[in-house]
């Protein structure tokens, strides 16, 4: 696998260790000491820089992991410890599409049971169609399974600090602490100097870590001091979010998204009565949208579902077509068409908006350091896949960090932390990928590339391993 | 890079006191630097951790009432004869052990020092000590719960003596594990001729064919000493991949693990092994007595 990953970077087949080598050296060195006297700063196995969904959930499944009993971690995170206590009745407006597999993630350590306890909603179906046409695809498990859970941000934040505090004797967490420099270690052959990550904070405190995970976001200074060269594009789009009340109570199981041509408009259930709106539009109509009143604001997301001002008879035709050429084929092939509920009123003062952007970053890991989450890689919401692919980057990394750890192994080394680098690459970037693309392909009103995708999504509308895959 | 571990093989166990010239201690000096360079001379006994860790963790595991996943070897004192720069020892502390790691040449153990010296839990739990085996006997008669001799054997000018001296140190009961290399043709053409001479997998000179030791020859050697061979297993290194992973076959590079016979067992019996052959057999959950 190391022979791959070197050929997939374009240099000539190397010796398997060559790639360690062919990694560049990132930013300030260690300095040197005169003789190895006990270091002053403490000494952590993992610092994990960054206590949002993603860095804490790593602390934590570290934490619980048995073969970190008698480990030293640490959690560094800017802002101040917030109490989640108590869950206020209304709902908040950044939340989050979990799939099953991380659920099990959070379930491994005990959170998705505080999860369960607070609130979450569970959707069974997923209908994803497009406003240019009458194509639509439904995403179903076959099986009485949900497909994923709607669950708040907050409400996952307030489940992870709860398992935080059960292993506090392990994970030391630093509130209102933000590292402000990195100092990186030569390879270990090197005698004189400290082979750990030395860690400045803003207060001037100094921590030492064996292996640092930067889960610090999109905008990673763990991975821009790491010198980690960043793809990255920033999308002429923003998200609005909000929470929404509906006309009518409803079973409300339904994940929807229409592809508009201005971006993808998506109602995602948190009640009976109640759904979050992710509409990422232009950045002017974004402003707008914030800045109109109530009433409109609530007319313009019924249109953007129901209208059909963007269909052409053309492609009405043509994609009728297509739909009985495949009932001939295969009659189960296309599906009932649900209708999605219309919304009467959005909670005051929960509309808010951010923009938008991909990214992924070239290396994940390099000697003591690992990037997770946004950090390695950020992708639009239309596929609702962000933090899941975080939370997948953690299952993996754990699993890897475990072995290590039970193998009285260095954490740091990089000879596992390749092998989370090439699992997590060969799922992510692929993901990424057709994240992308699928943006830019319903970005359109040209016909060809409308009838393109109308037949492309009911193609796949009708293959089920397709549709499995997805 | 020669001398050193010639100078390993030709100098008996008895004495501590090294008589080597200026010279040769700037050709250690170059060498033990390379201990943790894990690109190096020595990756190849780096990547053998990876199999000889687990090993060496499973059968005592499997030994032990203290199941304890978190801390596998805690309170497991273990000695580690010729630890060089301290490759095996480090993991063995992480997992718990109090390790004991010695070594005849000085400069081994001023990097192993060094390098331990950055870690304050592997500063307390392993000491090094520039010492052969038969100069730690006396002070420590039945010390230690585990003995390991990793790449040792084949250097030794004296292996009977040398395994005696083993079973002095260890408590009744305790473990012996050796990795080593067969005499056999292959291992010649691919211990020597290709991983010395040709790939440079190992820094040429390091081994002696003459030294290397058959299995049978080990077996029947720690029989007859007072320890009970319970398993033995090929290894196999993969040069392309600079990994290693266990085979059937003991042709050429093979682990043992021996355990010593108790206080009121068959200490010093002459009896032969009941068998001879090469497949592994599976740790007991206790030895007899």
């Amino acid at each position: 696998s190391s022979a791959a990953m070197a050929a997939s970077r374009g240099r000539a087949l190397l010796p398997p260790l060559a790639p360690l080598w062919a990694r560049p050296r990132p930013g300030p060195r260690a300095p040197l000491r005169a003789a190895a006297t006990a270091p002053a700063q403490p000494l952590y196995d993992v610092v994990v820089s960054g206590g949002g969904m993603v860095g804490s959930a790593m602390a934590a499944a570290l934490g619980h992991d048995i073969h970190f009993h008698d480990k030293k971690i640490a959690l560094l995170e800017a802002g101040p410890r917030k109490e989640y206590d108590h869950m206020p009745d209304s709902y908040s407006n950044r939340v989050s599409s979990i799939s099953p597999g991380s659920a099990t993630l959070l379930s491994s350590f005990g959170a998705w049971d505080h999860v369960c306890s607070l609130r979450l909603k569970p959707f069974r179906r997923m209908q994803v169609w497009d406003a240019c046409s009458e194509a639509m695809i439904i995403f179903e498990k076959n099986d009485l399974d949900d497909m994923g859970y709607i669950v708040e941000n907050d409400v996952i934040m307030s489940a992870l600090t709860k398992q935080l505090d059960a292993v506090a004797d392990r994970v030391e967490v630093f509130y209102r602490s933000r590292a402000v420099g990195y100092t990186w270690p030569l390879p270990s052959h090197s005698c004189d100097t400290s082979p750990w990550v030395q860690i400045e904070l803003a207060d001037g405190r100094r921590l030492q870590t064996k292996l640092l995970i930067g889960a610090d976001g999109h905008n990673s200074v763990v991975r821009k001091k790491a010198e980690i060269k960043n793809i990255e594009h920033q999308y002429d789009q923003s998200a609005v979010v909000a929470t929404l009340h509906l006309s009518e109570a409803t079973d409300n199981n339904v994940a929807w998204q229409r592809f508009l041509p201005t971006g993808p408009i998506a109602l995602l259930p948190l009640s009976d009565t109640a759904s979050s709106l992710v509409w990422s539009t232009s950045h002017e109509h974004a402003s707008e949208l914030l800045a109109m009143d109530e009433e409109s604001f609530v007319d313009s997301i019924n249109s953007a579902f129901w209208s059909n001002i963007n269909h052409s008879d053309f492609i009405d035709t043509a994609g009728a077509m297509f739909r009985s050429a495949i009932s001939l084929l295969k009659p189960s092939g296309t599906a009932v068409r649900q209708l999605p509920p219309s919304v009467a009123k959005v909670d005051p003062e929960s509309r808010a908006m951010f923009p938008l952007g991909m990214g992924h970053a070239t290396e994940y890991v390099q000697h003591r350091v690992a990037l997770i989450g946004d950090a390695a890689h950020r992708v639009h919401p239309l596929a609702g896949q962000g933090v899941n692919l975080g939370f997948g980057d953690i299952a993996c990394l754990t699993h890897h960090l475990s072995a290590a750890a039970f193998n009285g192994s260095d954490l740091g080394s990089l000879k596992h932390l390749l092998k989370f680098e090439t699992e997590r690459q060969r799922h992510n970037v692929s993901l990424i990928a057709a994240t992308d693309l699928l943006k830019r392909l319903y970005s359109t009103r040209l016909a060809p590339l409308v009838l393109l995708r109308t037949w492309g999504l009911q193609a796949t509308n009708a293959l089920p391993p397709v549709k499995v895959r997805i | 890079q020669l001398s050193l571990f010639r100078l390993t093989a030709k100098r008996p166990f008895s004495t501590s006191h090294s008589s080597v010239d200026s010279e040769e201690i700037k050709k250690f000096q170059l060498l033990a630097h390379k201990w943790w360079d894990e690109e190096g001379e020595y990756s190849a006994l780096h990547s053998m951790n990876d199999i000889r860790v687990p090993f060496i963790r499973d059968i005592l595991l499997s030994m032990s009432h203290n199941y304890n996943l978190g801390n596998p070897l805690s309170g497991v004192k273990i000695l580690d004869i010729g630890c060089g720069g301290g490759l095996l020892s480090e993991p063995l502390a992480r997992l718990g052990a109090s390790v004991t790691g010695i070594d005849p040449l000085e400069d081994n153990i001023r990097t192993a020092d060094r390098h331990k010296s950055f870690d304050p839990v592997l500063a307390k739990r392993i000491q090094y000590k520039s010492s052969s085996l038969e100069g730690i006997v006396e002070e420590s008669m039945e010390t230690f719960d585990v003995i390991v001799a990793s790449e040792v054997v084949e250097h030794v000018a004296d292996l009977e003596t040398f395994i005696k001296c083993c079973s002095q140190v260890l408590k009744p009961e305790g473990s012996l594990f050796i990795t080593t290399i067969n005499k056999t043709q292959l291992s010649y053409v691919l211990g020597i001729v290709v991983a010395e001479k040709i790939m440079g997998i190992v820094p040429e000179g390091t081994h002696e064919w003459e030294k290397f030791v058959p299995p049978e020859e080990l077996e029947h050697l720690l029989e007859s000493n007072g320890f009970s061979v319970k398993t033995v297993k090929g290894m196999l290194y993969n040069p392309l991949w600079g990994s290693w992973s266990w085979m059937e076959s003991t042709s050429l590079n093979y682990a043992v693990h021996a355990v010593k016979c108790g206080a009121q067992g068959h200490s010093g019996s002459t009896d032969a092994p009941s068998e001879t052959d090469f497949q592994q057999r599976s740790a007991t959950a206790g030895t007899a007595g």
